[in-house]
């Protein structure tokens, strides 16, 4: 039973590296660009989320569950924005200037987003407001899977499907699909590639708000290294899956959080994280195209 | 202005470098032990800014990891010394044998890969190496707290305590390190980095063996590296896994960037920009790496040559913006 346990606990955790994987793939897909400010904007989801939750609380005048929905939209919204606002200032400058200026241009809007939460919010552990968050769980073949993990795997498995049917089925989607194939080409069957990247830069950050908010309420407590250390993590899910590819980088997210879990269960906690790295040394080294890359990255 | 400055190029390079060991002398001289520590510290950096530029300036290789090599310098000096009780000085040279040899062992497996994708996997290694130490691997790294108590370096019976002494002796290394590096520079391993850097398949065609010319340089760097740890251990006597810290990796790497990619003149700009200016004042310390973020971003956008660029990749560069508009001719009709 301790096995199944572990299982239902990866995947909670898979979940999150999946939301968050998912932003790093579509940015990487249309621009090739690891955008390392992804996992700021992640952990800037969890700090709006706490300022959120306790505005909400003071309106309600009582800590409920219910303060969680209409925070959990504003978030989403505040943090697409500020994705669309580093695309426009650290990256649009840089389209065609190679390879080497983007990543360090990307490291550098992930600096100014972490140093201004750190000076903001106070480096100490922040702790979401208690009460909020949904206690309880319920028995499930000898193993307990707590109501917050049901709502993380709902609220995830909601957004990710929408996710894909919307690049799958809508005009916007086949755009995209499109820019990630060739800018030069888009724009000459008529897509607007400037507004298709917005856009991509609009539900990578939202989504890594909202799994940044989630992240928070399901642990309790976070500090701004958040971003950084799960930042990482979610980027090696997406290389996992296959770095552009977004049901992979669902996929990634799922297994790595599994093994991790696993790894931390039955090898040592202490060691995790080195698990996950070594796992990220191992795929660049024998199959950099991830586990459903079917594109070849190009000159690896 | 202007001829001044025609005047000064045409001064033999010489009087300059033997000018500027002159000001370096000197410089400490009136300062404070806080003002003598900073200085001290910029050397530090321009010596891990010159072991990285070998691996990003010249071979074009984005190590993002290279505060780990840092840290195994440091760590192998502090258990000769803790353990064996060698003398800090005699420690040197098995620092950068250490560092030289995990700097080929950990990259040569991922020599192939190219651009941002080597970026991950060395801030990986880097994670992975400072992770090790902080879980005490084989019970001799101290932890989280790392080593403490390593002796001062000692010098025909006279030890080094004061920061002058140290400054002094980093700057040594520095002279060493700067007349190396030009040499390498000029050399036929550092004309095939480069060529490298340029264009990696018509270096192989050329004759180069790239996959040994790249390995080359990180061990080289990586050595290079071990040599700063080691004097690091030896001035500051208490090092943490935090050597191997992300934060060291990146501004090591603006450092080789922002100030002029594969320019040793770049490196000391850089270093000043990096290290020096935020240790000096401090609103900026705070702000550090907001700093070096808005640093990163506005470089890149308005000078992605770095501030002081050798000329060959400033050239480079300029070169590849003009060449970028013109539209490719359809092909067929």
């Amino acid at each position: 039973m301790q096995l199944l346990q572990q299982m239902i606990n990866g995947i909670t955790i898979g979940a999150f590296y999946s939301l968050v994987a998912l932003g790093y793939t579509m940015v990487y897909g249309v621009l090739k660009l690891i955008n390392f400010a992804h996992g700021d904007m992640f952990m800037w989801g969890a700090y709006l989320g706490l300022t959120g939750l306790n505005v909400a609380v003071a309106l309600l005048a009582r800590t409920s569950p219910w303060a969680i929905p209409p925070t959990i939209i504003v978030v989403m919204v505040t943090v697409a924005l500020m994705g669309v606002l580093v695309e426009r200032i650290a990256y649009r400058p840089l389209r065609t200037a190679g390879r080497l200026a983007p990543v360090i241009s990307a490291l550098g809007a992930a600096f100014i987003l972490e140093s201004l939460a750190r000076n903001v919010y106070g480096a100490s552990y922040k702790t979401y407001p208690s009460g909020v968050a949904l206690v309880g769980s319920i028995n499930l073949g000898g193993a307990r899977v707590g109501v917050m993990q049901i709502v993380v795997l709902v609220v995830s498995f909601v957004l990710m499907s929408a996710l894909y049917l919307f690049v799958q089925r809508t005009r916007i989607g086949t755009a995209m699909r499109a820019v990630s194939l060739n800018h030069d080409v888009s724009r000459l069957m008529g897509i607007d590639v400037n507004r298709i990247i917005a856009i991509v830069f609009l539900i990578g950050p939202g989504l890594g708000g909202v799994a940044g908010m989630i992240v928070a309420l399901y642990y309790g407590s976070f500090d701004f290294t958040l971003g950084w250390a799960f930042g990482l993590k979610a980027f090696i899910a997406a290389i996992m899956g296959g770095i552009g590819n977004i049901p992979g980088a669902m996929l990634g997210g799922m297994l790595l959080g599994t093994i991790e879990t696993l790894g931390s269960g039955y090898v040592s906690p202490q060691w995790k994280d080195v698990i996950a790295y070594l796992i990220l040394i191992l795929i660049l080294i024998f199959r950099p195209t991830g586990i459903l890359g079917e594109r070849v990255a190009e000159k690896l | 202005m202007r001829t001044l400055l025609s005047r000064l190029q045409r001064i033999n390079p010489l009087w300059w470098q033997v000018g500027l060991l002159a000001v370096a002398i000197l410089l400490p001289l009136p300062m404070n032990d806080y003002l003598r520590s900073v200085l001290w510290r910029t050397g530090l950096y321009v010596m891990l800014g010159l072991s990285l530029n070998i691996i990003v300036g010249y071979a074009g290789l984005f190590q993002l990891g290279h505060a780990a090599f840092y840290a195994l310098g440091a760590y192998t000096a502090a258990l000769l010394n803790l353990y064996l009780h060698v003398p800090l000085l005699l420690t040197l040279p098995m620092s950068v044998l250490v560092s030289a040899i995990f700097g080929y062992l950990i990259t040569r497996p991922i020599l192939h890969l190219r651009g941002d994708y080597l970026c991950i996997v060395t801030i990986a290694f880097g994670e992975v190496v400072r992770l090790a130490l902080v879980n005490n691997i084989f019970g001799i790294t101290g932890g989280a707290n790392g080593l403490s108590g390593i002796e001062r370096p000692a010098l025909f019976g006279l030890v080094l305590r004061q920061p002058i002494y140290h400054y002094y002796l980093m700057l040594i290394f520095l002279v060493v390190s700067l007349l190396a590096v030009q040499r390498l520079e000029h050399s036929r391993l550092g004309r095939a980095w480069m060529y490298v850097r340029e264009d990696e398949v018509a270096a192989e065609a050329m004759g180069i063996d790239t996959t040994r010319v790249k390995a080359l340089a990180f061990v080289i760097g990586s050595g290079w590296a071990g040599l700063a740890g080691a004097l690091y251990a030896g001035r500051i006597t208490v090092i943490s896994p935090d050597l191997s810290k992300f934060m060291e990796s990146v501004v090591m790497f603006c450092i080789v960037v922002l100030g002029g990619t594969g320019s040793i003149p770049g490196v000391f700009v850089g270093t000043l920009g990096m290290v020096t200016l935020p240790e000096l004042s401090r609103p900026l310390k705070a702000w550090r790496d907001a700093w070096l973020g808005f640093a990163m971003v506005a470089m890149m956008i308005l000078r992605p040559e770095g501030l002081w660029p050798s000329r060959r990749v400033q050239l480079e560069i300029r070169a590849e913006k003009e060449e970028e508009p013109l539209p490719a001719p359809a092909a067929g009709s």
